[in-house]
């Protein structure tokens, strides 16, 4: 249990994602088996334990705690796991061992409700402090230190000096604690191989337009998009199953179970955005995220939000890999193989047609839409190639819209935020009230972070549960994609991807933005 | 009857103020009549008349401050000695916090307070430990007051640290450290361990680890940072204030750990928020066991508590029957472990933003 924390510890700490790797590849190089496989699955959520939850952590802390210093230090440090690894008092005269990181999964997912709070509790009275978090971890799940199955499988692939493709076949034929897995990787054993399993292929990635650029370009040579505002997925449907994947690589499946069902009987390796749908229009990507943030949806939600999905490239027709094929040439098997098809919950995306620069800039330009975020850029001729290759796709993003409003409440982040105040809900004038129009988490620095927060702490005027309500004297400067309708918000408008470019302590509240200026940007489908 | 403390030691918009004896403790604002715990800059300031210390205080603030600015007239009285001042019998004892650090013991027709200043209770090898005195009001800080922070032996951490380096005998380790009292006592821990290779020194640690060389305690070989070349580097310890480690000067070194020495670094979403990849838990503050065994040791039927976490402090204080106040003492602060750091960001600087504590570079 120790080295594992040690290993959630470094990183945790290590923003960087080949020092990250590193880590990994020592911990694959030296842990023995099985903890080795299952730290690696605790890592990537491959592990979920049905009788334990934060509620049971919860119960925990409140009979070995002080109810006032646990609420004073839960709400400084944010996070309960934290929380209750820091602050858990020692018990006089415990000497057992420390459990392994196997038995500790092995009991967690074998014990029934009922007794695991007293083993949990003899567990971390022979913890230290990282092993305790470590364990709260593994109980609560959601590990948030920025370790994907995706990464794993490429620190494995780095380990052993094979092609990462090769994980990816064997993946789905191996489970925690990979045995087989490292079997194979080590010589000792054939590869694992889930016959022709709907495996995840890394997609091809646009880069940002640099605008200057675009004079020495041929527009003959290019086909546009729209730049749709969803979440960009692959889907992959072979004989054997059919699996939706983010573009990083993470099976979403569970969460959108009617796309599963339309990819049915298909067999294709299909890449296109993921959106909600509604008689053909796009719905704004908050109605998305509700979706996103469901493990498992219930049926009122998948009837009110329902899931599509919008292609744009083919990369297996059957078991044919078309990967090679010019994007043109792709385009027209996609085409031609949608038409017979006719799946449901999928459509084209179509192409943009266009003569020059000038008019796709204009044309740019003009849409406001929703479900748009711009323009892409695909070279005619460009093959399907992995990874983010320089010059053949570009994403052209509309310019931001901006707005001054005012700062009137702030909740805890997550992850490595839980310990600021770092979502804020801000708003604009209505007459002589301020109505919220937003929430934004983003576009700040850490020292900005650090200075909202503590801006935030001394002027709070309220609190409601984990949301403080101060002053209203902050201005922020928010830029914002698009404004749309919204019933959900008292000022009847909705901000599409809301960041804070600036923190106006030169201007005074009272000359923050009225909602008339919000109105006037209201998107034409939207208005 | 004793006079109660509330009676002659006050509360006022410049700090506390001991009536009878009329001088002011650790003072927001230019007095007439100072006394000093210790040369941090949120309890040191400068423009007072006269100003009473420990010689080492005095000398470290006189540093600080420029020649002039710590005083007008400077009385230096030891941890052994004792003054009468109005009446008022004021003695300084050890506060165990940075090199000169007292806490202030005020006796006045028989009723005593003890005003703490800034302390920690374990040993450091750059100052005199802590002794605790029995009183009726003890007057604490609460910066680590929540059961949160418990800080593990400081040796523990220069193991990590000497771990680290084993580790990535490549990387340079650029340790973050406020300049006064968590600098030098890093050094000699580091000393203590063993480690005697040269270490490198941000310039504005240099005038304290002056201060500290005069009073005899050395720090073994150190050489500036900034003249030092890459190559030299790679592999070594780097000292700099926490400012520091993340900007240029630290990302011109070679592929470097970045440490920071903090109490706060005991949560690690703070350390991880700061972009720290190695923290050291070492403070210069009591932690939340320190703060109880004292409040136990001191035996005062109230405490009194200046900054910090007070609401915790005070909960676990009236758990066990003793009375506590809460002072909030404005302009004082976490300030030698700073949470938060002014930001660059449009318009003027944020409010209550102070100066920090460090020399400027
Ligand atoms: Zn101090
Ligand atoms: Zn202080």
């Amino acid at each position: 249990m120790k080295r594992f924390a040690d290993l959630l510890e470094r990183l945790v700490l290590t923003p960087a994602r080949n020092t990250k790797l590193a880590h990994l590849k020592d911990w694959i190089a030296t842990e023995p088996d099985p903890d080795r496989g299952i730290g690696l699955a605790a890592l990537t959520g491959e592990l979920s334990f049905d009788a334990a939850k934060a509620g049971l952590i919860r119960t925990l802390a409140a009979e070995r705690t002080d109810p006032v210093l646990f609420a004073l230090s839960y709400d400084f440090v944010g996070d309960l796991a934290e929380t209750v690894s820091l602050m858990w008092p020692a018990r006089e005269g415990v000497n057992e061992a420390a459990p392994s990181l196997a038995a500790v999964a092995r009991t967690l997912a074998t014990t029934s409700r009922g007794e695991l709070p007293g083993i949990v509790a003899a567990w971390l009275d022979t913890l230290d402090a990282s092993s305790r978090f470590a364990l709260l971890k593994l109980i609560t799940g959601g590990m948030r230190v920025g370790v994907s199955a995706r990464l794993v499988k490429v620190a494995l692939a780095e380990r052993y000096g094979i092609d990462v493709a090769e994980i990816e076949e064997a993946w789905p034929a191996v489970a925690p604690p990979y045995t087989a897995l490292f079997d194979w990787l080590e010589g000792r054993g054939p590869q694992p191989r889930g016959v022709d399993a709907p495996v995840f292929r890394p997609p091809m990635l646009a880069n940002p337009l640099d605008e200057a650029e675009l004079a020495e370009f041929d527009p003959r040579e290019f086909r546009a998009e729209w730049k749709w505002d969803g979440i960009r997925v692959q889907c992959v449907a072979t004989r054997t199953g059919a699996k939706l994947w983010s573009r990083g690589g993470e099976e979403i499946g569970h969460a959108f179970p009617e796309i599963v069902e339309a990819m049915e009987g298909l067999e294709a390796v299909l890449d296109g955005e993921l959106l909600v749908l509604r008689e053909g229009v796009v719905a704004p990507f908050s109605d998305l995220q509700q979706r996103l943030n469901r493990k498992a949806p219930g049926a009122k939600l998948m009837r009110e939000h329902p899931a599509h999905v919008r292609l744009y490239d083919m990369l297996f027709e059957g078991t044919g890999d078309i990967r090679g094929l010019g994007f043109d040439a792709r385009r027209e098997r996609l085409e031609t193989w949608l038409a017979r098809e006719a799946p449901a919950r999928m459509d084209l995306s179509p192409l943009v047609p266009f003569s020059s620069w000038e008019e796709l800039a204009a044309i740019r330009a003009g849409a406001r839409e929703a479900g748009i975020e711009g323009l892409m850029l695909k070279r005619a001729d460009s093959p399907y190639v992995a990874g983010r290759p320089k010059g053949p796709w570009f994403k052209w993003k509309r310019d931001p819209l901006t707005l001054d409003a005012v700062l009137m409440y702030a909740q805890r982040g997550h992850g490595k935020r839980s310990s600021f105040y770092s979502d804020y809900t801000f708003g604009v004038w209505r007459g002589e009230e301020l109505v919220p129009v937003g929430k934004a988490y983003s576009g700040f620095t850490d020292k900005e972070l650090a200075w909202l927060d503590r801006w935030i702490r001394n002027n709070t005027i309220g609190r409601f549960g984990p949301v403080r309500e101060v002053e209203k004297a902050l201005v922020l400067e928010v830029a914002f994609d698009a404004a749309q309708r919204s019933s959900r918000h008292r000022s009847g408008v909705a901000l599409r991807f809301p960041r804070i470019s600036r923190i106006r302590t030169d201007k005074p509240a009272a000359e923050a933005d009225r909602i008339e200026a919000v109105l006037a940007l209201l998107d034409p489908a939207g208005r | 009857m004793p006079p109660h403390p509330e009676t002659w030691l006050k509360v006022t918009e410049a700090g506390l103020y001991c009536e009878p004896g009329g001088f002011f403790i650790d003072p927001l604002r230019p007095v007439d009549r100072a006394v000093i715990t210790h040369g941090h800059s949120d309890h040191a300031r400068p423009g007072h008349r006269a100003v009473l210390a420990t010689a080492e205080t005095l000398a470290i603030m006189t540093r600080r401050l420029g020649e002039g600015r710590a005083g007008e007239s400077q009385q230096a009285l030891g941890y052994a000695e004792a003054l009468d001042i109005g009446g008022v019998r004021v003695t300084l004892r050890p506060a165990g916090h940075v090199l000169g650090s007292a806490q202030v013991v005020l006796e006045w027709q028989g009723a005593r307070a003890v005003v703490s200043g800034d302390y920690k209770t374990r040993r450091d090898p750059t100052c005199a430990t802590f002794e605790p005195v029995p009183c009726d009001v003890f007057v604490t800080e609460a910066t680590f007051g929540l059961p949160v922070f418990r800080h593990p032996p400081a040796e523990e951490e220069i193991a990590r640290l000497l771990a680290s380096l084993r580790v990535f005998p490549e990387r340079t380790h650029v340790v973050g450290a406020y300049a006064l009292g968590k600098t030098q006592r890093v050094l000699a821990l580091l000393r203590e361990a063993g480690y005697d290779a040269p270490i490198y020194v941000h310039g504005a640690l240099t005038p304290m680890n002056e201060v500290y060389a005069s009073f005899g305690i050395t720090l073994g070989d150190l050489r500036p940072a900034t003249v030092a070349n890459r190559e030299a580097l790679a592999g070594a310890v780097v000292i700099g204030p926490p400012g520091a480690i993340q900007d240029r000067w630290a990302r011109r070194l070679s592929d470097p750990v970045v440490a920071l020495a903090s109490g706060w670094m005991r949560v690690r979403q703070r350390a991880k928020s700061r972009g720290v990849e190695l923290p050291l838990v070492i403070s210069d503050h009591a932690d939340w066991d320190e703060l109880n065994a004292t409040l136990d040791a001191v035996a005062a039927p109230e405490v009194w508590v200046t900054h910090g976490a007070e609401d915790a402090l005070i909960h676990a204080a009236g758990l066990r029957g003793i009375r506590g106040r809460a002072l909030h003492l404005v302009g004082r602060g976490d300030e030698d472990e700073a949470v938060a750091e002014a930001p660059s960001v449009a318009g003027s600087a944020p409010d209550g933003a102070r100066e920090a504590t460090e020399e400027p570079p």
